[in-house]
């Protein structure tokens, strides 16, 4: 390209006002994708949710319990083929800041239920055989450091106080890439053992799976009639509007998250058009040699626009690539607060094309004011 | 030779009854009233004028970077006036070289990029384009000086790269604005001597605005501009013949 050297030569020339335009597009692309990355962690739990599988917790608030008793009439409603149950067991292990969800299972029925979370039948078969045994995800395993056979203790905050042991039978993965391994997995049985009288045979929540995702609506209605005007009514959803509505509770986090982004993105557009105009009335002699020598009007608006656009995607390059370098520390340091900060392709893909697009319209407006400005008036400004 | 009375017949620019009228505020300003101009091929003319006469008007005018309010001007067979801006632009690129009397050379190009500038809009190879430039840098003596930025040349020297941008496309003609009123008179000398070389030795055909007496009196016409209307002047005394040096 026989312009380039004029392009790269005009770019370079402040190389401290260079530096900042591509700084902030630095910055912008790397807020853009690290805030992309929360919102799809928030919002994965209703996008990976299983469409066939129902969750039912007390209508009162998901705090309250539901009896174990229900499970049976439950499994009676045409259209349920298999139910399991869980607790929120809401441990710490050894400092508060070292979060994971543990739940209480139903070794019977959790793996008919949650098909995509892969155990090895040995050590399925150990954990069931072992009161004290645990089944770990793999991501709580790889941070902090457990093996099979390892002996952890967690300190119960809800049930009581002291320590509860567990023997580390088996971890699980996840199917998909998406799937959550961060969850912690203790027996009913030992769960119950340390219970006192009044809260024993209580559940979390059920989770059951349909024999069909068209029957969704109807078998949600049945239960939750079911147990209508009983002491423990219930409330039936799919687990997608169950993840939707966990989500909810930290607030609007997508309304929360894309104003931030706008914010972000239209402050880079003033900055960056105000930079390009700048650098454009300080050019306006030069621009219109270039007119006056032969360079049509077009070709005028294309230096303009490729400067403009050569600043948009060096920052916009360098902050998804510091993205890509943070994120995984970021999301370490947060362990199992949220959900798998995971930066995606498209969420890649999408930064850079804004970076195109804020490139594009930053420098649209300037490169018109040369593409169309007077030779001899701008001659006369030397 | 040049005439203004409209009756050249074979002049390579010729101008007739040419108006051009600025509005500023409500009042309109006549700068040029029914101006002719026959210039034959290798001529050299000055115009002259004090302040305000329209001799840079006329340039921008012949040089197709302003168009006239009446009038037409016709270069080589080719009648600009009626020509649309994208047309006008590429005639430009292909007939007229222009010198400014500030050099306007593009500070972060060297001397080599800023004289390669005309050639990049044509289909000349990168070889090709690098013998054109080298040649013209050679023409001005600035063979020594081409990886040079305009910052590491003195006043001279910048417009003598700035001839070299004007004439390394061969243009029809070459339009020059007060081309040594930012120069001493040593500089000044350097760059007349130079603008008369182009004439005499390669035959361009210069039109050149100035206030200087001294720098007129090297064209071969000189020509004075008073309330837009041209008055023709003598030749200078110590040329010859139109494109000859004393």
């Amino acid at each position: 390209m026989k312009f380039a050297r004029i392009i790269f030569a005009n770019l370079l020339r402040k190389k401290v006002r260079l530096l900042l335009t591509i700084g902030s597009f630095a910055v912008a692309l790397f807020l853009f994708a690290f805030l992309s990355v929360v919102n799809d962690a928030f919002q994965r739990g209703s996008d990976v949710a299983g469409a066939d599988r129902l969750v039912i917790i007390n209508r009162t608030s998901i705090i309250n319990t539901i009896p174990l008793s229900y499970r049976d009439k439950i499994l009676r409603i045409p259209g349920v083929k298999v139910i399991t149950h869980n607790n929120w067991f809401g441990a710490i292990y050894k400092d508060e800041k070292n979060f994971f969800p543990q739940f209480v299972i139903d070794p019977e029925n959790q793996r008919q239920v949650f098909t995509e979370l892969l155990v090895s039948d040995d050590q399925w078969n150990a954990f069931l055989k072992d009161r004290q045994g645990a089944i770990v995800g793999a991501r709580t395993a790889e941070r902090f450091g457990w093996k099979v056979g390892d002996r952890v203790p967690l300190m119960t905050t809800i049930y009581g106080s002291g320590t509860w042991e567990f023997n580390i039978d088996g971890i699980y993965h996840g199917k998909n890439p998406l799937d959550d391994e961060t969850q912690f997995w203790l027996q009913w049985d030992y769960f119950q053992e340390h219970l006192s009288d009044r809260n024993k045979g209580q559940v979390g929540w059920y989770v059951l799976r349909l024999n069909s995702p068209d029957d969704a609506v109807g078998v949600s209605k049945a239960i939750d009639d079911e147990f209508d005007n009983s002491p423990y009514e219930t409330r039936t959803e799919t687990e997608s509007a169950f993840a939707a509505g966990w989500v909810k509770q930290f607030g609007n986090i997508k309304i929360l998250i894309i104003s931030i982004g706008s914010i972000v993105f239209l402050t880079l557009l003033l900055v960056t058009g105000n930079t390009m105009a700048i650098s454009v009335r300080e050019r306006t002699p030069e621009l219109a040699v270039f007119k006056a020598i032969g360079y049509s009007d077009r070709t005028v608006l294309f230096f303009v626009l490729a400067e403009s656009l050569i600043i948009a995607v060096i920052g916009g390059a360098l902050g998804l690539l510091v993205s890509i370098g943070i994120v995984p520390l970021i999301a370490q340091k947060l362990g199992g607060l949220l959900p798998a900060l995971i930066l995606s392709p498209s969420t890649l893909v999408l930064g850079l094309i804004l970076a195109v697009f804020v490139g594009i319209i930053s420098g649209v407006f300037p490169g018109l004011n040369a593409m169309h400005m007077r030779v001899v008036n701008a001659l006369r400004r030397v | 030779m040049v005439k203004v009375d409209g009756s050249g017949t074979k002049g390579l620019i010729q101008v007739r009854d040419l108006d051009k009228t600025y509005r500023r505020g409500g009042e309109e300003i006549d700068v040029l009233q029914g101006l002719n101009l026959d210039v034959e091929a290798g001529e050299f003319v000055a115009f002259m004028g004090p302040s305000g006469s329209g001799k840079s008007t006329l340039l921008n005018l012949l040089g197709g970077l302003d168009v006239p309010t009446r009038g037409s001007i016709t270069v080589a067979g080719d009648e600009i006036t009626h020509m649309s801006s994208g047309r006008l632009t590429q005639w430009r690129a292909r007939h007229v070289g222009f010198i400014f009397q500030m050099y306007n050379l593009i500070p972060v190009l060297t001397a080599f990029q800023n004289v390669e500038l005309p050639l990049l809009l044509t289909k000349l190879s990168k070889a090709e384009r690098h013998a054109h430039v080298a040649a013209a840098l050679g023409i001005v003596g600035l063979s020594d000086r081409m990886h040079h930025f305009p910052r590491q040349l003195s006043g001279g020297q910048e417009q003598r790269v700035t001839i070299a941008r004007a004439v390394v496309s061969d243009p029809t003609f070459l339009l020059c604005d007060e081309p040594t009123g930012d120069l001493d008179r040593k500089s000044a000398d350097d760059v007349m001597a130079l603008i008369e070389e182009l004439v005499g030795k390669y035959h361009k055909t210069v039109l050149m605005v100035t206030h200087d007496p001294l720098v007129a009196a090297r064209a071969n016409s000189i020509l004075h501009l008073d309330k837009g209307v041209l008055v023709e002047g003598r030749p200078a005394p110590h040329m010859s013949s139109a494109g000859g040096i004393a």
